[in-house]
């Protein structure tokens, strides 16, 4: 038993110890190595939400303890690219990255405001306000500082328009209207006949399939088929009863609850895209 | 009724099936091209630095006259090589246009290493800020190559799956794209250190 045990926690081990993973997104404020304050994450987290309901633009700060090995430029660009700071189309994110063992630290700059905090300014920012107040060991000083700087930078580049807050709300995937759409044509077809209904799921199940995750092998998209099919079947029946199952049910139902996507009421980015702009530096 | 649903449902079928990827295919060629234009521009950032660069080395390190030169011939030899669409389709001539950048690396890889010997140059603000330009372009080049990669794979192997290499080469005749090799000593980016 002990010697299973072990083994498991050896084939483990290789995966837990290649690459970082980004690390969720908790804030405006992710202080992952714990190197800030709690009083200056508040200050920082207030000054950044309310910097962002006047701009729009996003400033996200990540501190984490180590890089693991990972280089500082990749890893950044990682985490710009899966959190998605700043608005989709003016791509107007910054990412101030913090490594505390490498000592290393990084500020992203999105593609919308490289025009403002170009490469040149965001290296200024670093030499300038930050990496002196690091080296006396003043992280709380340095972040509130770099952040101050980057705020003054950018600050009316952007204007917040109402449609730009979107506070953690995410728009539902394309794939959920092509679920709700062969589902509803899977109870109206059902409501004829349970066949036809059957068959929608039959066409439907393996297009959604396919459309979700490209290349799928035709043996398994025909076992979709027939899986569609008992599920068109299935909703066939279920709503042919008619009664309580009625139509605004099933579009507030899929639309709203359990499709909507991640309505948490917390902080995410907004779909910025970012192009490698910024600086490095190290104290 | 029930006959008219069966055709209706069979044009539903019909129109999403006949697609054969003809509009993904155009698309996706589109995102290299998108992508492409990234590349070059970065490229383009990196030679536009390099006569500031150049500049400013000059006036502290006087002796590396040797050094700076073969920054600013690199530089003349990318500046030479014609960069066309028309590029991405041709191997020999993306060899050559890769070879080109890959010299002027090179060239401003040694010339970071040698102004390490240089401690008035290393704390002139203007070079500094040179250096995080320099520093963010490369950066810049990286990602753009990154991504150009990604869509040329994407767009590769689209044309070479059935059913989009029937579409392609009965209608399309798309051909495939060029991706970056990793040039040797480049698995590692140049890291410009001082």
């Amino acid at each position: 038993m002990k010697k299973i045990l072990i083994l498991i926690l050896l084939l483990l081990a290789p995966c837990m110890a290649y690459g970082l993973d980004v690390p969720p997104l908790r804030g405006h404020v992710n202080d992952y190595a714990a190197i800030l304050s709690p009083t200056t994450i508040q200050e920082l987290e207030q000054r950044l939400s309310a910097f962002e309901r006047s701009d729009s633009t996003q400033i996200v700060v990540l501190t984490i303890p180590t890089l693991a090995g990972e280089n500082l430029e990749e890893f950044s660009i990682k985490v710009a690219e899966t959190w998605k700071i700043g608005q989709k189309g003016v791509d107007n994110g910054v990412v101030l990255l913090v490594a505390r063992q490498e000592q290393k630290l990084r500020i992203e700059v999105g593609r919308g405001l490289e025009g403002k905090l170009t490469d040149l300014v965001s290296g200024r920012i670093i030499r300038g306000e930050i990496v002196p107040r690091f080296k006396q060991g003043d992280f709380d000083g340095g972040v509130v500082a770099g952040v101050t700087a980057i705020i003054a930078v950018a600050k009316g580049e952007y204007k917040a328009s109402s449609s730009d807050l979107r506070h953690g709300r995410k728009s539902a995937h394309p794939i959920f209207t092509l679920v709700i759409f062969v589902g509803l044509a899977a109870v109206f077809l059902g409501a004829l006949s349970k066949v036809l209904g059957g068959i929608a799921g039959a066409v439907g199940f393996p297009i959604i399939a396919l459309l979700t995750f490209p290349g799928l092998s035709l043996l398994i998209l025909a076992l979709l088929a027939a899986v569609g099919f008992f599920l068109g079947l299935l909703l066939s029946f279920l709503f042919s009863g008619g009664g309580f199952f009625g139509g605004p049910f099933i579009g507030g139902g899929f639309g709203g609850g359990s499709f909507g996507g991640g309505d948490s009421g917390g902080f995410s980015g907004g779909g910025g895209d970012f192009g490698g702009g910024g600086a490095s530096g190290d104290w | 009724m029930k006959r008219l649903l069966l055709v209706l449902l069979a044009a539903f079928v019909l129109s999403s099936l006949c697609g054969c990827g003809y509009n993904t295919m155009q698309a996706q060629e589109e995102a290299v091209f998108a992508a492409w234009g990234d590349v070059e521009a970065a490229y383009q950032r990196r030679a536009d630095l390099i006569p500031n660069l150049v500049e400013v080395v000059k006036g502290y390190a006087k002796h590396e006259a040797e050094t700076l030169k073969a920054v600013t011939e690199a530089r003349a030899r990318v500046g030479s090589v014609q960069v066309t669409k028309e590029l991405l389709n041709n191997p020999q001539a993306f060899d050559k246009f890769q070879q080109a950048q890959g010299q002027l690396s090179g060239a401003l890889s040694r010339l970071m290493v040698v102004v390490e010997k240089y401690p008035d140059l290393k704390a002139n603000q203007n070079f500094l800020d040179l250096q995080n330009q320099l520093e963010g372009t490369e950066n810049r080049i990286n990602v753009a190559r990154v991504r150009y990669n990604k869509a040329v794979q994407d767009f590769n192997t689209s044309i070479r799956t059935f059913p989009n290499s029937m579409t392609n080469s009965l209608l399309l005749h798309l051909t495939r794209k060029e991706p970056f090799k990793a040039e040797e000593g480049s698995k590692v980016a140049p890291k410009i250190k001082f």
